[in-house]
């Protein structure tokens, strides 16, 4: 396979030369990364790689962390996200973000996918959010378990259910990118399937990025994987070469289970 | 590539440690069973020949035994990139290599279907074959156990003198029943010996391909393959 193969030829994010900084220290190193709609990407690594600071510096998640520093360009359809003139509070709605525990505001499960929408504008009139809760509801597979109880709380749902509802509540913005940082690791086997699937049915609406522990997760759900090491990116490539021919060594330590 | 003995979880170690003692367990017992087919050939000992396929059950016991570790190490250690590679080429492995004990079962069945008093000028000829053979077969597994890739390709290229062996025998014997029809039988048999013969050789240059993509994640590139045996069936068996 060549590199050719791995260009993405529209990328939706496209990050280039990334070096984050937490004070002194260096978290990432000079990162160079494509993101595309039709292909989900992960970022696989050991715990302290840099793959979730990565990831959230891809809609400024890093800026509540006063320490935290960004170099280099992050470009969100060719428009650099850290230029003055970016709107954090539109990037954030561009560039959705779910986290590994589920995380619903204590309001209805309507309010919770609801919220957004209407502080965005989105929805003009109560029957205009009310198509967008329904339609969020389902991509996000929850509908059907909540139609009859949608002014229930949300955080009455269970731990899989309220993962479903956080995604709903990404995608109810119509975001172009939805970041998801371990959204099972908190999950049962089940739960983690129905998310699985889940990104599978969302792919080539939004792009995806995933950061996942969980390798045969990482295998299952991306087309690209991206394995980070002590803040730098050692290899990125095809889900399918990652896992059955890695060129690089550590690579194939980590995936195989010979990390230290 | 090194011998790498080294996850994290030692009981994967274990595991694949015990696939490849198996896996070369099996290939010393294939081996012998073709060695010891073709003295039997050659000296007429049917109780050598017997033994020989006796002997067969307990490859196709270490057999199961592989495929039912290597699915169990697929199902409760998800291997991955090399570990995955070693499990899927072991269960191919596993097959070819008691195929190859198949064949040298068939060698010895019928050292007692054929008339000893008579001798055959081939016989030299296939000993010398089979001594190519079993030294193919011995290093196409020592390739899968010290994760040799050059060793591997280099089993391929000389599969080509067992098929140059392979076609100089079939002329010879073809020639000679031509000669003596009284000895067709008796040429008929070793024909199918030497088949069997070639064959193993294919099935050891077939463990040598899946060693190479064990090793290197590639597949070993069509190679310069010498002339189809002369019957031209070769292809026809496959399997």
């Amino acid at each position: 396979m060549t590199q050719d193969d791995l260009i993405i030829a529209d990328p939706k994010m496209r990050a280039q030369g990334v070096n984050v900084f937490y004070g002194d220290k260096q978290a990432i190193n000079d990162v160079s990364i494509d993101v595309g709609t039709d292909l989900v990407t992960a970022f696989i690594g050991p715990s302290g790689c840099g793959k979730s600071t990565f990831l959230r510096s891809l809609n400024r998640m890093n800026d509540t962390v006063a320490s935290a520093k960004v170099t280099g360009r992050i470009e969100l359809d060719g428009e650099d996200i850290y230029a003055p003139s970016m709107d954090v509070v539109q990037l954030r709605a561009r560039v959705g973000m779910v986290f590994q525990k589920p995380n619903p505001f204590p309001k209805s499960i309507y309010d919770n996918v609801g919220y957004g929408p209407r502080i965005h504008g989105l929805a003009p009139s109560k029957a205009d959010l009310d198509v967008i809760v329904e339609r969020a509801l389902v991509r996000a597979g929850l509908w059907d378990e909540v139609k009859d109880r949608l002014l229930e709380s949300g955080t009455a749902l269970s731990g899989g259910q309220q993962q479903r509802l956080c995604i709903a509540r990404a995608i109810a913005v119509d975001p172009e990118v939805i970041l998801m940082d371990e959204p099972c690791s908190a999950l049962d086997p089940i739960a983690t399937a129905k998310i699985e699937e889940l990104i599978h049915e969302l792919r080539g609406k939004y792009a995806i990025v995933i950061v996942t522990h969980n390798m045969q997760q990482a295998a299952r759900v991306s087309q690209r994987t991206a394995f980070f090491h002590l803040g730098t990116l050692v290899e990125y490539g095809k889900t399918t070469d990652i896992f059955t021919n890695p060129k690089q060594e550590r690579t194939k330590d980590y995936i195989t289970g010979r990390y230290g | 590539m090194a011998l790498t003995n080294d996850h994290t979880v030692k009981a994967f170690d274990e595991d694949l440690n015990r696939l490849r003692g198996l896996i070369s367990e099996m290939g010393g017992r294939a081996e012998q069973a073709l060695l010891q087919a073709m003295t039997a050939l050659k000296q007429g000992d049917f109780d050598l020949a017997a033994q020989v396929v006796r002997d067969d059950k307990k490859i196709d016991a270490l057999e199961s035994e592989v495929e039912q570790l290597a699915v169990q190490t697929i199902a409760l250690r998800a291997p991955m990139a090399d570990d995955l590679r070693e499990m899927i080429a072991a269960l191919k492995i596993v097959s070819v290599v008691e195929r190859i004990g198949d064949y040298a079962k068939n060698i010895a069945k019928r050292v007692a279907l054929m008339d000893q008093t008579r001798s055959i000028e081939a016989i030299p000829l296939l000993m010398s074959m089979s001594s190519i053979v079993a030294e193919l077969i011995h290093d196409a597994l020592d390739s899968f156990a010290a994760r040799d890739a050059e060793l591997a390709v280099r089993v391929t290229v000389r599969d080509k003198n067992v098929d140059d062996f392979y076609n100089s025998i079939f002329r010879t014997l073809v020639t000679f029943m031509m000669e003596n029809p009284k000895y067709i039988s008796e040429s008929a048999h070793l024909l199918f010996v030497a088949k069997n013969l070639e064959r193993m050789g294919d099935h050891a240059t077939n463990i040598a391909e899946m060693v190479y993509y064990v090793v290197t994640g590639e597949h070993m590139e069509e190679r310069e393959r010498g002339e189809q045996p002369e019957d031209g069936a070769a292809e026809q068996e496959q399997g």
